[in-house]
Order: C-alpha cells, then structure tokens, then sequence
C-alpha cells in the first residue's frame, strides 16, 4: 500500500516527488523585466518617504525604484546593497506587509501597496546573477576584527568591516554560513540554495575568511577572542528553544518546530522526510507558520496551529497567516497545551481555554484534546552560551548604542542582543550599524 | 438627448468626429470600417500627383510614453500617401457613395503652381466628395521640396494657393495649418484673406521625440540615421487648444470656421475644442494608438455631457468658452485663492510639500507624524500642489471672500475687479477710472 496523506502515524513520501517539488517552490515568482516595469510605475517617489522610515536598514526606496523605472536595475541594486548587503535575502524573506509595504501610501490609497519586496527582489537577483559585487575595499587598516556568527547580523558586519578596509574573521560552530537563512527560513522563501550563493557573492568584498565549525565556548572562548583581535561582534542568534511546560512533553514525536524546518531545509530528498497525518504546532509566530505550512506541503492531512492568546496578538503577520489558511492550516487561537498523551508516541494532545483576564492570560478550565501524531513547539528560541562576565537584559545580551556591550572592545547584535524585532533586516541593520561604530572606535 | 449632427461649412456629418487625414484614413477598408464604427466624416489622407511619393521602409514612429507605457506622444517621418492618385480617387468614389451621409473630404497637397491645382480639383470633384483640405502643415519631407509646411509657412502663398482652389472649384475649401510658426494668426488670416470656407488645425509639430543612446540616432533610426518628425497625440493637446482659441476670438476672423485637431482622445478634450471655437474636430493618433472602437466612446460622452449640462446641439457649445479666454493683463488682481488640504483624503506623500518647497514658496508645512499644512502667510495660490498632489480634490484652492485677509500680502482682499493696466507698479499704467 502507497502512503497517503490519510496514512496514519509519522511517514515520508505522503506525496508523489512531482507533487513535493511543485509545493517548495518559489512562493512568489520573481517579477519578469515587463512586470517590474509596471510595478515601479506606480511608485510616487514621496517625500521623506514613509517606506524608507519603516524598513529597519533604511534603503532609499523612492530611489532604488526610480532606478529601475528609468532602465537601470543595477544601480538600483546598489542603492539597495549600500544599506543592506543582504537586499537579496530581505526581499524574500522580510515581512513587507507590517515594514515597508504597510507604511506605503498606496497602501492607505487603495489598500495596494508598492511591491516594493518584489522590486528589491527583481534588482538585486539581476546584479548577484550577473556575479558582479559592486563595492571594493578600502585601504587595509592593519586592525582585526573577530566576528562570531555567520548569519544576517554577522555577515552584514563582517562585509562593513572589510569595506572598511578592517581584516575579518567569521567563526561559526555550525558547518555552513548563513544562521537562519540557511538553516531556518521556510524553504518556498529560499530556494535554489540562495542563502549558500548569497553568502559566496558578498564574501566577494575580499578581507574576510571563514572559519566554520568553531564556537564560541566550544573551541573558542571570548577571553582568547579579546587579545587576537582589536574588537569582537557577536551575532550568535538564539540558539536554545524554550519548554512547553505541560505533561507528557517527552513523548516521541513531540520536537522543536526549528529542528523540523531545519531538516527541510537540508535535505537533498523532499520525499524522505517523514510527517505525522494529525500535526499540531503550538506557537504563534512565523516559526509556527512556517512549519505548519510546511508539514502541510509534505502531506500531512490535518494542520494546526495552536495559539494561547487571541489572532491579534499574534506575531505571524495577517499575511502570514492568511498564508497559512490558504494552504489549509487550521488557526485556533487562545487555547494552550495542558497534556500530551500517547504509549510511547503522542496519540493526542489536550488544551484548555484561555482568557485574557485584566491581569492577564487564564485558563477557564474548560479542555478539550486534539489528535495529534506529531506535535511541534514553536515557543520562541532563546539565548544559549552567552559569554560568562557579560550583562543581559532579560534574556539577550545587554547593548547600548549601536551594540556596545558591557564589555569594552565587544559589541552584539541581530537576535542575540536586546532591543529590536527578531527579523532578518533587522539584524541586518544591526550587524551593520555596529560595524561602524566598531570602525569609528578603531579609526577614532 | 442632444443632437450631435453637424453642418460644417456645409459639409454634414452625423457628429463631429473625423479621423484626420492620416494612415486610417488611406484606404478604402479603412475607411468603410471607419464609418462602420460610426465615425462622423474622414479627411483622406492626403494625395498628390502621379508619380507618387514613396516612404521608408523601416521605422516611422518615435514614442514619448507616461506611467505603464501609456502613449502620450508620438511622432512620425511619414510622407502623403503612398499609392497612386487614380487608386484613392476611385476607392473614395465608392466609399462616398456607400456613406452618403457621413463626411468624405479630400486632404491634398501638390506643387505651388496653379495648374498642378487646376488639375487635381476636377478629379477630386468627380469622386462626389465633400470638401477639400489643402494640407500646408506636414513638417518633414514634404516641405523639402517646397510642400506642406513650406507653404504653411508663408501666409502670402496660403492665400495665393487658397484664391487659385476657390477658383477652380465649387466644394468648401479648408486649409489645414501648420503649428510650426510663431503666431497662428497670420496663416489663418492669410486663409481667410484668400477665401477659405475654414481651417483645420493642428497639424504635426517638428519635433525629435528621443536619441537611442547606444548607437547615437534619433528615434526613428533609419539604418542609424534619423530625421526631424511631426508630434502629435494627447501631448500636443495644449498648444492645438491655444491656436484654436487665437483665431477664434481674433477680430479679423469672428466666425471664421475651425475644425479642431491635436490630441484629441476622449470626448472631454473634444468638447474642451468646440467650448474654444471649433464646429468639428478631428482625431488621429487616439484612433491609430487605440484602434476605432473609441468612437463609441468620443460619441457616449459628448451626448452625456451635452444632456447633463442642457445643450442640444453642437453649435450651441461651439465657442462658449472663448468670450473667456482673456490677456494676462485683464486677469483679476483681485482673486485671491489659498490652497486647502483634506486631511482625510491625504495620504501623506509628502509630494506637495516637495513641490512648494523646492518650487519656491516654502507654503506647506510638515508637521509631526507626516501632517501636511498650507501655510497661508506663505502660499501664493499657484495650484502646484493640487497638480501634483495624486488624490483627486485633496487639495482644493479655496477663494478668500471680500473682507477677509490675505495673510501673506497683509491685505484685506477687496470685492471690485482690479487687473495689471492699472496696477500701481505697472510703469505704463491708466490711472483707474
Ligand atoms: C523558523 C524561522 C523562520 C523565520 N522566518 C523569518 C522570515 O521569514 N523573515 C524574517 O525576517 N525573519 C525570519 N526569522 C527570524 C530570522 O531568521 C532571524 O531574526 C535572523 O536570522 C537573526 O539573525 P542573527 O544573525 O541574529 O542570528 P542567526 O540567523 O540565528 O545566526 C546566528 C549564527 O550564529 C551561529 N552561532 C550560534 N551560537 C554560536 C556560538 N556559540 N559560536 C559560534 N557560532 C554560533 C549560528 O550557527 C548561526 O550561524 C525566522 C526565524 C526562524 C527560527
Ligand atoms: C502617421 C501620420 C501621418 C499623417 N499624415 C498626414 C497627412 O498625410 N496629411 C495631413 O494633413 N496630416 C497628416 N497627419 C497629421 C494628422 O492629420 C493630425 O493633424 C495630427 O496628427 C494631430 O492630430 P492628433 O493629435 O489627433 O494625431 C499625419 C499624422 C500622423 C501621425
Ligand atoms: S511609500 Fe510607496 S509610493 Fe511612496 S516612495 Fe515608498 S514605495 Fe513609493
Ligand atoms: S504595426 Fe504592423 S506594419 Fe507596423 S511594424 Fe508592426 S506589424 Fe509591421
Ligand atoms: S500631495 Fe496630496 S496626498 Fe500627498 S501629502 Fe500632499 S495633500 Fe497629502
């Protein structure tokens, strides 16, 4: 007997391999040269431009699409990639609909937006395929610069740094660079191995080696770091994932939601992936959404996410959940897991109610369970390893500034350090600004 | 519902469109599928004599566009027609006598001389049609060679050439002006002078529309050479508006027949010709860019128009509006406007506020969360920011009523109508009476 979505249990190959690989592609086909001309039209070219104060790397939108409009991608790439050298990845991944698209004008004109995502998108693919990088170093400064996490924020520092003129060495603990882009993000957002042919393209600016497989309190400590080098960034990200807190929690088949997205993202064979028929995702943001979604594509028959509070409390945009629906995941919100059940594997999960009481969220004490023969956590990621001696503010790494930390010589940004929205632009954004506050205390 | 027919210096048609004389109205299929449609008349593209011109074989057009490739201009190196003359005479014969009622004229064009004109006329008679329109504006090859705009050009040849068509024919005659001049009065005076039942205008203006920057040529590029063409389409439209209204409430020709042309695209600009003074008008680069079918369009929307506003007939709008069109020097001093934002309409692009600042005036505020302001002691009513403001009526010009202060000038604004022949800072100013 084949296996069907309706299989029960967790099995792979629920779909025909032509049915998985029409469900991971691209989400949003690239625009075509015709397409991207007319969209760009439509842009006002406003003052002061609202979509510019939205987007967390500030890149002159009005610019880059008047740019475009008068038959000069490139430029239009560069303008993009002088504020955000991941402009390729951002336009795939940034949610547009609460950044950039919903502060434009059109969007308050007509509730239709300036694609502006799919226009960056449009003119950084044209310039990366081209091959060609468009900044060239500065004069060598003789200063090192150790930065510690290969992913948005690290690789946005690391490329300012080494424009600058300032020598740089990334190190990671995992086996490929990127953080989240490689391994996190939901595969119909970055296909083609983007995120492995991004990270090629920028190290392009010369100045800057790679040393994968080497961690910070593994192989490396921060004491060693200080010495070698004339400053430190941290980009670490979160690496921990936070616990569900109810009964039966360690059943099999229960896991963390980024570990299922992650083993997506690296594997060679859609079809040798298992996937439960019941899924349950417990969590409500874009992590969720992605591995509801993507349980979905594989083939589980029944999706769906659970969330403790109400939809507008959700961190998963409208969009984003709209996305969801559309590929026939079930939302439900203010309920929260109180037990996993099962002999051995889970066989259901229970919920109970909630309420947003004025003092906060109860539960009424009215349950209900929930087949379920996966379950994934999708809780929220949490700091690991953050080095002994450092201050923290809550649970991230304390900054001020543009990412000074409470150690002198050492700065932090992206996910990893306090402030800002877990997004990719905006560790972008942060890698970036505290590459030049290095530069500035170095050049000083 | 209002009756669009028209008798245009005797020549009637069922409504006031024609194709001009252009490529959709060369030939006999064309034509037929014209007045299918329900085009009002046509002028024929232009016929010379035997043997006839030939055109080039590559590009004719050069393109200005707006937003989404929108054809806001066009220019053309095309010549008269390219087929022979005893082809189109006996296409039109036949067309003529299937379409007794619409419009059939005849646009021509042939040498300087008297006998190239006493041998034409005859023929062009023969085929029954309306009218002729004796073509004096083509701005390229054809004024080359001392035709077209090149008579056009030299108000005493107009009349000449206009005397010599009235003498040897019984149809209406109207000549069709070229743009290519510095004041539209003298040829159209020279028109009249010489006995012209009217005139057409405009035709084409000499024009460049773009350099191909790769290879260097001017667009169109003919094996990398390019050559001066005649612009017309929706861009031209304000500068046919102008020479219309010159000649309409010129002294010397009060009443003086006008076929409009220039940029006509949909009834609005239409009816925009007629208010300054044309009895017909006529359409080329919107019936080439957009095919025949707009007619439907053109004709809906006069009617409408005409209903809602109680006119009944095409005379009755011909001309209302130029007992208004005025000199600069009898503008009211006296009306005094300020621009007024909608904030619920605005959605915060800022664009007036880069128009006024940059512009000149510094008149709109930007005030905290993207709020934008007309800052009365500075704003000079210029209007620029309704122009560029993309909300239709979110920025209106409000009129400062009698008795109220202009607070930029200091003034309370004053009821009586004052203009610049008697404003104290003209130098040559009539003491007020
Ligand atoms: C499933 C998922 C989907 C997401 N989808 C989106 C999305 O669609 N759009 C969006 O904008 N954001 C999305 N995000 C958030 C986004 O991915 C992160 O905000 C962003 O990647 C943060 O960048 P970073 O550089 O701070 O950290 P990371 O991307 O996490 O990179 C941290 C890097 O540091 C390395 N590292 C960690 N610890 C050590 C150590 N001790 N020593 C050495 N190296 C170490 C890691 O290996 C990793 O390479 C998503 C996140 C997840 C989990
Ligand atoms: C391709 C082309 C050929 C034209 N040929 C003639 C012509 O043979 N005779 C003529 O009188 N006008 C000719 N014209 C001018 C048009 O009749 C008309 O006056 C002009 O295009 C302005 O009107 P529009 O803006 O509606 O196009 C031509 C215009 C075009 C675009
Ligand atoms: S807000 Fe929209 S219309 Fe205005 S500049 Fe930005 S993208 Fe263009
Ligand atoms: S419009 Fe027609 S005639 Fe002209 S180039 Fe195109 S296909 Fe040829
Ligand atoms: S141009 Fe119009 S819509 Fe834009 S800010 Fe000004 S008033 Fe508002």
């Amino acid at each position: 007997m084949t296996t069907t979505p309706r299989t029960s249990g967790v099995q792979a190959g629920r779909l025909p391999p032509e049915a998985l690989a029409e469900n991971f592609q691209d989400l949003h086909a690239p625009l075509d040269h015709h397409e991207a001309t007319v969209a760009a039209d439509r842009c006002y070219f406003c003052y002061d431009a609202p979509c510019i104060t939205a987007c967390p790397t500030a890149i002159d939108i009005p610019l880059f699409i008047r740019q475009i409009q008068s038959g000069q991608p490139d430029g239009a790439a560069k303008t993009i990639f002088e504020q955000n050298i991941l402009g390729g990845m951002c336009a795939r991944v940034c949610p547009t609909e609460t950044l950039c698209e919903e502060a434009c004008v059109r969007e308050a004109a007509e509730g239709k937006p300036v694609e502006i995502g799919r226009l960056q998108r449009f003119a950084t693919d044209g310039l990366m395929s081209s091959g060609v990088h468009p900044f060239a170093r500065a004069d060598a400064t003789g200063k090192r610069v150790a930065v510690v996490g290969a992913g948005p924020a690290g690789l946005a520092c690391a490329h300012r740094l080494a424009m600058h003129g300032h020598d740089v060495v990334i190190f990671d603990g995992r086996a490929k660079p990127g953080g989240l882009n490689e391994y996190g993000i939901a595969s119909y957002k970055s296909v083609d191995d983007f995120a492995q042919s991004e990270v090629e393209w920028l190290m392009q600016i010369g100045g800057i080696t790679l040393r994968s497989g080497e961690g910070l309190g593994a192989e490396l400590s921060l004491s060693g770091l200080r010495p070698e080098f004339d400053a430190v960034f941290l980009g670490i990200g979160l690496s921990g994932v936070n616990a569900l807190r109810a009964d039966g929690e360690d059943r099999e088949n229960v896991s963390d939601a980024v570990e299922f997205i992650e083993g997506l993202r690296q594997t060679g064979d859609l079809s040798s992936l298992p996937v439960g028929r019941s899924v349950v995702v417990i969590g409500g943001g874009m992590t969720a959404v992605d591995a509801a979604v993507q349980s979905k594509l594989l083939g589980a028959d029944e999706v769906t996410i659970a969330y403790r509070r109400g939809r507008e409390n959700m961190s998963a945009s409208r969009y984003e959940q709209d996305l969801a629906t559309s590929k026939g995941v079930r939302l439900m919100f203010n309920v929260q897991p109180v037990a996993v059940y099962g002999n051995g594997a889970v066989r259901e999960i229970e919920f109970e109610y909630t309420e947003n009481t004025g003092s906060g969220l109860t539960g009424t004490g009215e349950t209900f369970k929930l087949a379920a023969d996966q379950v994934f956590k999708a809780i929220g990621q949490t700091l690991e390893g953050a080095p002994e001696g450092m201050t923290l503010d809550g649970n991230k790494i304390a900054i001020t500034g543009a990412g000074r930390t409470s150690l002198a010589g050492v700065w932090a940004g992206g996910d990893c350090a306090a402030g800002g929205d877990d997004l990719t632009v905006t560790a972008v954004a942060e890698g970036r600004d505290a590459a030049m506050d290095i530069h500035a205390s170095l050049m000083g | 519902m209002a009756d669009l027919s028209t008798n245009f210096v005797g020549i009637k048609s069922p409504n006031p469109f024609w194709l001009a004389s252009a490529p959709p109205t060369d030939k006999e299929y064309n034509v037929r599928r014209a007045f299918e449609a329900g085009w009002g008349g046509v002028v024929w593209k232009t016929l010379g004599l035997d043997p006839h011109v030939v055109n080039v074989n590559g590009p004719r057009y050069g393109v200005i566009y707006g937003a989404d490739r929108r054809v806001l201009g066009i220019n053309n190196i095309e010549l008269i027609t390219d087929r022979p003359l005893e082809t189109n005479l006996s296409e039109i014969k036949a067309v003529k006598r299937d379409y007794p009622d619409r419009a059939m004229v005849v646009s021509l064009m042939v040498p300087c001389e008297e006998w190239a004109w006493k041998e034409i006329l005859p023929k062009v008679e023969e085929t029954g049609a309306d009218g002729i329109e004796l073509n004096f504006g083509c701005p390229h090859g054809m004024s080359e060679r001392g035709m077209g705009a090149a008579v056009g050009q030299v108000p005493e040849y107009i009349e000449m050439v206009t005397r010599w068509c009235k003498a040897n024919t019984r149809m209406p005659v109207l000549v069709k002006l070229t743009p290519n001049i510095t004041d539209v009065r003298y040829p159209a005076r020279a028109a009249h002078a010489g006995g012209a039942d009217g005139v057409s205008l405009i035709n084409t203006i000499s024009s460049i529309t773009s350099v191909n920057l790769d290879t260097m040529s001017p667009e169109p590029s003919i094996d990398g050479k390019g050559s001066h063409g005649g612009y017309c389409g929706a861009a031209v439209k304000p500068i046919a508006l102008n020479m219309v209204a010159e000649i309409a409430r010129d002294a010397e020709m009060q009443g003086f027949p006008i076929s409009g042309i220039g940029g006509i695209t949909t009834w609005r600009d239409a009816a925009e010709f007629l208010s300054l003074g044309a009895g017909s008008v006529q359409v080329c680069t919107a019936a080439m860019v957009y095919g025949f079918g707009i007619i439907k369009e053109l004709n809906a929307g006069l009617s409408e128009w005409m209903d809602e506003k109680g006119y009944t007939s095409i005379e009755e709008v011909t001309g209302r509006a130029v007992p208004n069109v005025t000199d600069w020097q009898y503008l009211n001093l006296n009306y005094v406007t300020k621009a007024r934002i909608d904030q619920d309409a605005c959605i915060k692009c800022g664009r007036c506020y880069a128009a006024c600042e940059d512009t000149s005036h510094q008149a709109i505020a930007m005030k905290p969360g993207r709020v934008f302001e007309v800052v009365d002691e500075e704003c000079v009513a210029c209007n620029l920011c309704v122009d560029v403001c993309p909300v239709e009526d979110c920025i209106t010009m409000e009129e400062l009523q009698p008795g109220m202060m202009d607070l930029r000038t200091g003034k309370v604004v004053e009821a009586d109508y004052a203009n610049w022949t008697t404003h104290p800072n003209n130098p040559s100013a009539k003491a007020a009476e």
